[in-house]
């Protein structure tokens, strides 16, 4: 990481909802191979924060890098180009379609004449859900009919099958059991090894710190400060979230 | 399970369109017992295929609307300012175009291509229009649609302020069915014994494709028992086709027109399929590729089951958006041109009340209102039950206002037991 660029840089992020100040003015950076841990409470603009880069959302002013170049991501066909992956706290799932479907969804295979690939997208949805969970055997049903652990396989699955250099995780565990939460931690430790940069948002601290580089406190949309993980305890980070400050003695702003 | 149900299971055949399937046969005998013995006969049938066939056009792009989370209240307006529009045209602007010093054409061999293709242009231009607006300017497409039942019958009133165009092309009438607009016999059965080919080749191609990946398969006995049953039905459909006789005057008048010989023992003829039965099929595979075979179609029912989602997927839902109603648009020019041509002539009150028509055949043939739901096939059966019951009370003698009542009741009553049934299938 020494000296390298860093894989995405988001600079001055604004975005506003009526009158609330969801992001004001949030820089953020990200280095290959390394896990950035978002923390924040509830409403703090985290999901905010990471929808702007996946292009849900657009920030009022300021810029993002991608690769130490100025990227124009203005829709998530865009954040796709720049092989920005995200799961979404919400999961983002069209139920009424199939895992298959939804792993595809706005990328689908086609056939020579066109058509949707029906066959071999199932097979490849059949190949990597069996990575993540190999208890996972509905795949005819519409995604609604699966458990909530199910449903967030096929977000991760779809995030990770496309070759991501850019992984945005919104609370993936949310919904997943221990065994599930070991499986994507597992994950986790591995895309970071194939030199991918991940930005992960959790409640859980714990796991948080377990996997995490550095760690990025927001309160009230603001940014709180960033610090390496091996700098602080747990105490020490509680208490940024919670009273918003940076602890005494770590660095006014920890660069990787 | 019960046996029949394991069966069933393994034929993976979808219970509920049986259901209707079974509804529609109950309702047939019924009025067949009714009506002393009239409503299964193939001169009932052939009619109540005809008489189907405008309003099962035009919920094959209802599914789309409202599968999509919207819905379209203008079809009606919108048949019947298209059929005015063709009107004009056939009638007043190309037998002028094609005439030339020495006056106008009529009865000229494209009036009726141009006419279509013009209905179609103007068609999908309309839906453009209605589509960029709820699309593009969020407004609602409940609004857009209310609004446009106004304008559209209003403006079918403008084009000839009120008057009926009667006569029609000569040519551009085959399009309604009747003697001259159907297919006799030998082409319905080419067209029958086509259809079941392209049954057996699509499910031997879906097995060959499943077979790729190993994927589990449907037993064998399965795919044969499908593929016998569909094409059974094909053929008992056009074998009833062709055996409704064309009365005797009429099949002279076609002799004559198509210059065939007549046969020394006078002339037989029959009607077959007739040619907007033909439109409709042809409509029906082609919307069903597109719903179920195409990122399209894929796209459609993705913004209808969770309309974020299909956005943060990189799906332009705006842009979708104008392509539905730009398909309703045409399917309504052609669902026109088959009504007007039915009655030979144009006037600006054809397919009123037709958008509830539409909308009740889809939502009867399991189209869900709340979006991300529905099925081609379902909505044409449900045009065809909502047919049924109409020209089967007509047949008994029920007046006007009880069959609207009934037909009424009908819909909500199969709304309702759409959803017991969802309820226990589904957890
Ligand atoms: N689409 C929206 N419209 C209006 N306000 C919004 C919208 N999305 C978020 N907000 C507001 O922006 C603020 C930040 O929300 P955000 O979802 O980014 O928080 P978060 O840190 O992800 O919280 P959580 O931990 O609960 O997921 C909140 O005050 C929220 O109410
Ligand atoms: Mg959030």
């Amino acid at each position: 990481m020494n000296g390298a660029d860093p894989l995405v840089e988001m600079r001055d992020i604004h975005v506003a909802f009526g009158g609330v100040q969801a992001v004001d003015g949030v820089s953020i950076d990200l280095y290959p191979g390394e896990v950035v841990g978002l923390l924040g409470h509830n409403g703090a603009g985290k999901s905010t924060l990471i929808k702007v880069l996946s292009g849900a959302y657009q920030s009022r002013s300021g810029e993002i890098y991608v690769q130490g170049r100025k990227a124009e991501i203005h829709n998530p066909r865009d954040a796709r180009k720049y092989n920005i992956e995200t799961i979404y706290q919400t999961l983002a799932l069209a139920d009424n379609l199939d895992a298959a479907a939804n792993l595809f969804l706005g990328r689908e295979i086609r056939q020579r004449n066109g058509l949707l690939d029906e066959v071999r997208m199932e097979a490849e949805a059949r190949q990597i859900l069996k990575r993540l969970n190999p208890n996972f055997t509905k795949f005819h049903q519409p995604v609604a009919s699966l458990s909530g652990g199910q449903r967030q396989a096929v977000a991760i699955a779809r995030a990770v099958y496309f070759e991501a250099k850019i992984l945005i995780m919104d609370e993936p565990t949310a919904a997943l059991g221990v065994e599930e939460t070991r499986m994507v931690a597992d994950l986790i430790q591995q895309l970071k090894r194939e030199g991918i940069g991940i930005f992960l948002i959790s409640h859980d601290i714990h796991d948080v710190f377990d996997l995490a580089d550095r760690l990025t406190v927001m309160k009230n949309g603001k940014l709180v400060g960033t610090v390496r993980t091996q700098d602080v305890t747990q105490d020490e980070v509680l208490g940024m979230i919670i009273l918003g400050k940076m602890p005494e003695g770590a660095a006014q702003k920890a660069d990787a | 399970m019960t046996v029949v149900g394991r069966t069933l299971k393994a034929m993976e055949v979808d219970t509920r369109i049986l259901g209707m399937v079974g509804a529609l046969l109950v309702i047939w005998l019924a009025f067949h017992i009714w009506t002393g013995g009239l409503f299964i006969t193939p001169r009932n049938l052939f009619n109540l295929s005809v008489q189907t066939a405008s309003v099962a056009v035009m919920a094959c792009s209802m599914v789309l609307i409202i599968v999509a989370r919207h819905i379209d209240l203008s079809v009606g307006s919108l048949l019947g300012f298209l059929a005015m529009f063709m009107g004009v045209v056939q009638t007043e602007w190309l037998p002028d175009l094609f005439g030339g010093a020495e006056g106008p054409a009529f009865g000229h061999a494209w009036i009726w291509v141009v006419t279509l293709l013009a209905g179609i242009a103007m068609g999908a231009l309309i839906g453009a229009l209605q589509g960029y607006i709820i699309g593009f300017l969020a407004v609602p497409a409940f609004i857009v649609t209310l609004g446009g039942l106004l304008v559209w019958r209003g403006a079918a009133w403008w084009i000839t302020t009120g008057q009926t165009i009667s006569p029609l092309d000569a040519n551009f009438r085959w399009l309604g069915g009747g003697a001259e607009g159907s297919l006799y016999l030998w082409p319905s059965w080419i067209v029958g014994i086509f259809t079941c080919a392209a049954i057996c080749f699509s499910i031997w191609w879906a097995r060959r494709e499943r077979r790729r990946f190993d994927f589990p398969q449907k037993p064998l006995w399965a795919e044969y028992t499908i593929a016998a049953t569909l094409s059974a039905l094909v053929i008992a459909f056009v074998a009833t086709m062709t055996s409704y006789q064309v009365p005797s005057r009429a099949a002279e008048r076609v002799y004559a027109l198509r210059g065939w010989e007549v046969p020394e023992d006078g002339v037989h003829l029959v009607f077959g399929i007739a040619i907007p039965v033909l439109i409709l099929g042809i409509i029906a595979v082609v919307m069903t590729i597109l719903a179920r075979r195409t990122r399209f179609g894929r796209y459609v029912f993705a913004m209808g089951g969770n309309p974020d989602a299909a956005q943060l997927a990189g799906i332009n839902t705006k842009r979708m958006t104008l392509w539905i109603f730009v398909i309703m648009g045409v399917l309504c020019a052609i669902s026109a041109a088959i009504a007007s041509a039915r009655l030979a002539s144009a006037d600006n009150a054809v397919g009123t009340l037709d958008e509830l028509r539409v909308i009740a055949a889809a939502v009867i043939g399991g189209t869900s209102l709340s979006g991300g739901r529905g099925t081609i096939f379902g909505a044409i059966l449900g045009a065809l039950v909502m047919q049924s019951l109409q020209s089967g009370m007509a047949m008994v003698g029920v007046d006007a206002p009880m069959q609207n009542i009934v037909i009424g009741i009908v819909l909500v009553l199969a709304v309702y037991v759409d959803q017991l049934y969802r309820r226990r299938t589904e957890d």
